[in-house]
């Protein structure tokens, strides 16, 4: 089986300063990993060099079996959404459409899309239970609802890794949880990476954790400890969750 | 009331009778310049505005006059006659594009300040040839408009500009269209974003020079954002934003026209004072109905 993503002796500097340091990890098909750090730590790097948005200084990438330039294209990834204009006018569908940009079925030129690819935005859409929404203005959502647009841009293209970067920034409680939800069931299909600089989130449904400050580790997601978030974050942890419990037993890594 | 209707009327038959009278062929030209120009102002100002460029539009069009002048030297300093100053313009338009493009991609610091450098130089450039072109040219005319000066050989360069706009504008709709909303996520989609960003750069320059003569350099973006804006307000995708701000773009150069000819004041003024005066009273309207 070969990993959908595979890092060996990865080193990145920006400037001159050290951003990660020999990273080694690698991603199963099907995994589900969460990606935890500091601000600052590296985790965007990390993931715009899996993206193949950032060269590495030093070390291999491999997405899919190939380059991260060869295959990102399969691979859906979802901003954070904070990021966008607001007043930005542009329709639900216009924005799941992107996902079909430079697919792999050619170049899009002029004011429309191919009947195959409003297809697959239409079904994308579906399954984020967002059909009704698909000719609303994207500003005119809730922070879930464009949430769940930008999942379905990443979907219409994507089969067999989805990229999350701090998805439940600025969300409310509620629909954190549906989010959970559509995780698990995407995750049926694919492999799911998500960033947060959140570990409460973490242990409920990840099976692995990449820790990333500089340098990476690994660990099942039953090793998150006290001792653990201390080396991670340093001294001054000021938030803790206190809604986070863990099953029995906690999850054990394959 | 009715009298102020008639006297309305009255102008606006001036004013057609002014833009059929064969003895001020100019103002034909110009009228006919502004309609043309208001479509690529429309399409081309909604992407500026989408993507928050305003103040690099501003650095590229003070740019022009860099070109303006060395076009101007050329033609009657050197002798070359058939050296028009809007080629100068466009040339002067495309370089600064391209360079205030690579600065605002690379210069992940201190962008403004370069950008602002650029500005001022590209101004300066052209002042100084202005200076040492034999016989008087007035600046005045290329920073603030001189609807006198328009000819029919820029009614052709505009229709032929216009038409490579608006078809650059319309063919890359959608690519455009990813690249302004989302830039790192269309990168991912294979499109090479910092070629559309250049792109829609050199674009921009050249729909800069379409209304040089009428507007001047310095106020020619307000024409290229304002309509924009206004539309902005009302549009719910980037098409209709764009439909929207060339009726309005042309609605304010023709009434701008109209009230200069009649009022005998300088087209540019007039022109960017409607303009932003419909802006306000957008903004305004928007504020108090919220």
């Amino acid at each position: 089986m070969i990993p959908v993503v595979e890092i060996e002796n990865l080193y990145f500097s920006y400037n001159g300063i050290s951003v990660l340091k020999d990273v080694n990890l690698s991603i199963d098909q099907k995994d589900s990993t969460c990606v935890v750090g500091p601000n600052g730590g590296g985790k965007s790097t990390l993931i715009k060099i899996i993206l193949g948005l950032l060269e590495p200084t030093r070390g291999t990438v491999r997405l899919l079996g190939g380059t991260p330039d060869e295959k990102r294209n399969r691979v859906g990834y979802v901003p954070q959404y904070s990021n966008f204009d607001p007043l930005f006018p542009v329709t639900v569908m216009d924005v799941t459409l992107m996902g079909r940009l430079a697919a792999q079925n050619g170049v899009r030129f002029g004011f429309s899309y191919s009947k195959s690819d409003k297809e697959a935005a239409l079904h994308a859409l579906e399954e984020m239970e967002l059909l009704q929404l698909a000719g609303r203005k994207f500003s005119e959502l809730s922070g879930g609802q464009r949430q769940r647009v930008l999942i379905a841009r990443a979907l219409v293209s994507a089969s067999e890794i989805l990229i999350l970067d701090e998805p439940t920034a600025n969300i409310d409680a509620h629909v954190e949880g549906s989010l959970f939800e559509i995780m698990l069931e995407l995750n049926k299909r694919m492999a799911i990476i998500l960033v947060t600089h959140d570990l409460g989130f973490t242990s409920q449904f990840f099976e692995s954790v990449i820790c990333v400050n500089q340098v990476v580790h690994v660990h099942p997601t039953s090793e998150i400890s006290g001792e653990l978030i201390q080396d991670l974050y340093g001294e001054d942890i000021k938030m803790i969750r206190h809604d986070h419990r863990c099953a029995a037993g906690g999850h054990v890594a394959d | 009331m009715i009298t102020a209707v008639r006297q309305e009327g009255m102008l606006l038959i001036d004013f057609i009778e002014a833009l059929l009278n064969p003895h001020i062929p100019f103002l034909r030209y110009a009228f006919m310049v502004g309609l043309l120009a208001s479509v690529a102002f429309g399409v081309i100002g909604s992407y500026v505005v989408v993507r928050r460029i305003s103040y690099i539009a501003g650095a590229i069009s003070h740019c022009v006059l860099g070109g303006i002048g060395v076009g101007l030297y050329l033609q009657k300093g050197v002798g070359w006659a058939w050296v028009d100053p809007l080629y100068g313009a466009v040339i002067a338009a495309l370089a600064a594009a391209v360079i205030i493009g690579f600065v605002s991609i690379h210069a992940s610091q201190r962008e403004d300040t370069v950008i602002g450098a650029l500005w001022a130089v590209g101004m300066a450039i052209g002042l100084l040839f202005i200076a040492k072109t034999p016989g008087y040219t007035d600046p005045m005319s290329y920073l603030f408009g001189n609807i006198l000066l328009v000819s029919q050989n820029d009614l052709r360069l505009v229709a032929g500009l216009d038409i490579l706009i608006i078809g650059a504008g319309c063919l890359f709709y959608q690519r455009f269209l990813a690249v302004c909303f989302d830039e790192e996520y269309a990168r991912i989609r294979g499109i090479n974003a910092t070629a559309y960003y250049l792109g829609l750069l050199c674009l921009t320059a050249i729909t800069v020079v379409l209304l040089v003569r009428i507007v001047g350099i310095v106020m020619v973006v307000a024409l290229l954002t304002l309509p924009a804006a206004i539309a902005g307000h009302f549009a719910r995708v980037l098409w209709q934003m764009m439909l929207a701000a060339s009726l309005l773009c042309a609605v304010f150069i023709s009434s701008g026209l109209a009230i200069s000819y009649t009022y005998d004041m300088p087209s540019g003024p007039v022109i960017i004072v409607i303009a932003g005066t419909v802006y306000l009273a957008v903004l305004l309207t928007r504020w108090v109905f919220r």
